[in-house]
């Protein structure tokens, strides 16, 4: 194409990225594969595949916060609690049911949490039921006290029993034994469903209160799932999630792999965990790409002008009859589901579920800083921030060190400074992380992909 | 007597440390509050500009416990406070000077504040962390109690010990003044008259000659003094951890929105309501009621309505009801 598109008026028949090759956007792309590459070379390629893979997972969490700002202009902070959301299904779908537990107690917990659901409904229920005044609070205030008492008197003991059985190895209900992909739409819909009930209450209100409330939800998540054993062994760890793909020791056995190593002249040990890792990222980037070929549609069909017209004037788009807090919570739950896929994916690629690593600046503002410099408001833009951040995050802290290296090569070998400068280097890379962000908000504003 | 034991119990495990608690989120909120009035957004960095005023403190506390100085039963970390509310302040404002006067020139949205304030706290974070680490670090010295538990028991002769350390008293003594003065500096001085004007209606106090930019910087300086004050009472009070410094974020902006973001007499309410329940809810029971209830009755579980682990979800908690019930908070805060 010669001529800029109108960005008021796409056409509907242009799919997106093929409507205009920009050239901005490809030498980026190269930029960032240059950048892998180089680390191939440098590092080596497991490293390299490592990173990528988890690029791949961040670019698909930058695609999801960048359908609730970019598309919406929804400032979601519980990034982290919904990527949680997703590694929770891992476990769920994935592992084994414990047999023993559920004999005695699962039903139980689940009664528990069937009554202390039914509390709430009914609370609310009275609430829309009965007249304002006094006697409406106190029926609902009823209805709590008395519904919290009998949810814990069958929750509480459910949940002893559960964790009784077996706590060094099991002392939870497991899962359903279900092959782990299965967890990915599965983790999708868990994420939904806490972004419905985040968005019914916060949506609608100032934007300061959803990200004040997104940020809460997602330390509660956390909370729970540090602390709820029976639900997935809370700090003590679910690990030996089933893998999709094959296992390096049984690859190392099998005769056509080991045929295809010696073929291509590589060591057989290396090249199975490349080998595993090419199938994973082989399958993320199935998952991106059907996410990435999506999200472009939707930005280009009406439903997406609509949503930019919301964001752009909430006002007017309701005069012109758009529903603006249906919208909202539509694209809320949308992208929360998109952040709990990859949340179940990376828990997949981890093989374990370890709450205390989810870390808000981790899983929250990283992914933030991802949308942000790739570009909000460009589903490609926040692909690229996903892998270059992501990248940026992994190789700043060798950068660092050797950086102070280098600084402190003049000091002595024992001088605290120079010990705690090498010590300290770690924490470069939140600095760094902050200084790009800054830089490109002011200089760049749009990211380095621009909205088109 | 069992209702003094009672009574003693309470105020020993729920009323005076949610007291001292309620004190240091207050103030904490009173800075959030402040810059959402007069720069109108949501600062994300308040919880690491705390943990650097901290971290400042304990350096400079550090540095006087070598050089022997000390205030006797007073911790000495009071005399390096004015020191770290001084380089929070310069730094603060440096931050301001670089990063926030472009977006007030441009007049732009408040979420890209917000997202700016992402940045800032990030590297405030960085700098937390680089220069002193992720770990727990303890500075309180002097007296430990005011009255502890033993002297207590052997004062009343009551069973139950009530113990009143330094660091709470402290808070709410440190808190009541700092408050007292900005009130006092809020109503009765010309700058903050200024200040009140400009919250209130940005237009008509630039029309009047208010110089924004003077406003803005002083505000950043009560904000930096507030938020090392309030970092140091609870580190004191508990201790210091950047990543613990962070998470207060939440109960703090609670607090601020519960009370009516905006309005400083909110926040301090807010503060209050945040730390008593979190407290209370958390608190374990039994112990009271056996001492209220009649005969040899004890009741059966722990009477804990929620586990401590959860106590941000009671901040969370209280949070939603007044989104849901009274969105502008109890006192009436803006709203943008």
């Amino acid at each position: 194409m010669t001529t800029a598109p109108d960005p008021t008026r796409p056409s509907a028949t242009q799919a997106g990225p093929t409507r205009r090759l920009d050239t901005r956007a490809v030498l980026l792309f190269a930029l960032v594969a240059v950048l892998f590459i180089g680390t191939g070379f440098l590092q080596s390629w497991n490293t390299t595949l490592t990173i990528f893979n988890m690029g791949l997972i961040s670019a698909i969490m930058a695609l999801g916060v960048n359908m609730q700002w970019g598309y919406a202009g929804l400032f979601n902070v519980g990034v982290m609690g919904f990527v949680a959301l997703g590694g929770l299904a891992a476990v769920l779908v994935s592992i084994d049911p414990v047999g023993e537990a559920w004999a005695a107690g699962g039903l139980q917990v689940l009664l528990g949490l069937v009554l202390g659901a039914a509390t709430i409904v009914a609370a609310i229920l009275a609430y829309m039921r009965l007249p304002a005044g006094r006697l409406r609070t106190l029926v609902m205030l009823a209805i709590l006290i008395g519904g919290f008492f009998i949810f814990r008197a069958v929750f509480d003991a459910g949940v002893a029993a559960v964790e009784a059985v077996n706590p060094a190895s099991t002392g939870f209900l497991g899962g359903l034994g279900l092959p782990v992909i299965l967890a990915w739409p599965v983790g999708g819909l868990l994420a939904a469903g806490a972004a419905w009930i985040i968005g019914k209450t916060a949506l609608g209100l100032r934007s300061d209160y959803l990200a004040i409330a997104t940020l809460g939800i997602a330390e509660i998540i956390i909370a729970v799932l540090k602390n709820e054993d029976w639900l997935a062994r809370g700090v003590k760890n679910v690990t030996g999630i089933p893998r999709p793909v094959p296992y390096e020791v049984d690859l190392q056995q099998a005769e056509w792999f080991l045929d295809l190593a010696a073929r291509i002249g590589a060591n057989p040990v290396t090249f199975s965990s490349i080998f595993v890792k090419l199938c994973y990222a082989s399958l993320f980037i199935v998952v991106l790409l059907a996410l990435i070929w999506l999200s472009e549609k939707a930005w280009n069909s009406p439903w997406g002008r609509m949503m930019r017209a919301i964001r752009d004037n909430e006002v007017s788009a309701s005069a012109m009859g758009k529903d603006v807090k249906a919208r909202h919570l539509q694209v809320f739950v949308l992208g929360s589901a998109i952040i709990g896929m990859a949340g179940a994916m990376m828990t997949t690629l981890d093989s374990q579920l370890v709450p205390g690593t989810y870390q808000p600046l981790r899983f929250t503002f990283l992914v933030w800083v991802m949308v942000i410099v790739g570009g909000s408001g460009n589903n490609w833009g926040a692909v690229l921030g996903g892998f270059l951040i992501w990248w940026l995050w992994i190789q700043v802290e060798p950068l660092g060190l050797g950086l102070m290296q280098i600084l402190t090569s003049g000091m002595a070998e024992d001088n605290w400074l120079r010990n705690h400068l090498i010590d300290s280097a770690a924490y470069m890379r939140l600095f760094t992380m902050g200084v790009i962000l800054l830089l490109v908000l002011r200089f760049s504003p749009r990211g380095l992909i621009p909205e088109r | 007597m069992d209702f003094l034991n009672a009574l003693v119990t309470l105020l020993n495990f729920v009323i005076i440390p949610a007291t001292a608690y309620g004190a240091q989120l207050a103030l904490g909120a009173l800075g959030v509050t402040l810059i959402y009035g007069i720069l109108r957004f949501s600062n994300f960095a308040h919880g690491d500009t705390m943990a650097f005023g901290t971290m400042v403190v304990i350096l400079c506390t550090w540095g006087l416990q070598a050089l022997g100085v000390s205030l006797g039963p007073l911790p000495t970390a009071l005399l390096a406070l004015p020191v770290g509310i001084a380089v929070t302040g310069l730094l603060v404002i440096a931050t301001d000077r670089t990063v926030y006067r472009f977006y007030r020139a441009q007049k732009a949205k408040p979420v890209i504040y917000v997202i700016a304030s992402l940045g800032v706290m990030f590297i405030m974070n960085g700098i937390v962390r680089f220069i002193i680490g992720v770990d727990d670090q303890r500075f309180a010295d002097g007296e430990r109690f005011i009255i502890s538990a033993r002297t207590f028991r052997e004062m009343t002769g009551l069973d139950e010990g009530l113990a009143f350390r330094t660091s709470q008293g402290l808070t709410i003594v440190v808190a009541v003044i700092a408050v007292a003065l900005l009130f006092w500096f809020l109503n009765r001085t010309r700058t903050g008259k200024s200040m009140r004007a400009f919250s209130d209606n940005e237009d008509l106090a630039l029309l009047s000659g208010i110089n924004p930019e003077r406003v803005v910087m002083i505000t950043w300086l009560i904000v930096a003094a507030l938020a090392t004050t309030a970092g140091v009472l609870y580190g004191l009070d508990k201790s210091f951890k950047p990543f613990t410094y962070f998470q207060l974020l939440l109960p703090i902006f609670a607090a601020a929105i519960v009370g009516g973001l905006g309005n400083p007499v909110g926040a301090i309410l807010g503060g209050f309501v945040i730390a008593f329940s979190e407290v209370g809810v958390t608190y374990a029971f039994r112990k009271v009621v056996t001492y209220l209830a009649p005969g040899e009755w004890e009741p059966e579980g722990l009477l804990q309505l929620l586990s401590t682990d959860y106590k941000f979800a009671v901040s969370f908690g209280i949070l939603l009801i007044v989104l849901l019930f009274r969105p502008t908070g109890i006192m009436k805060g803006k709203s943008v």
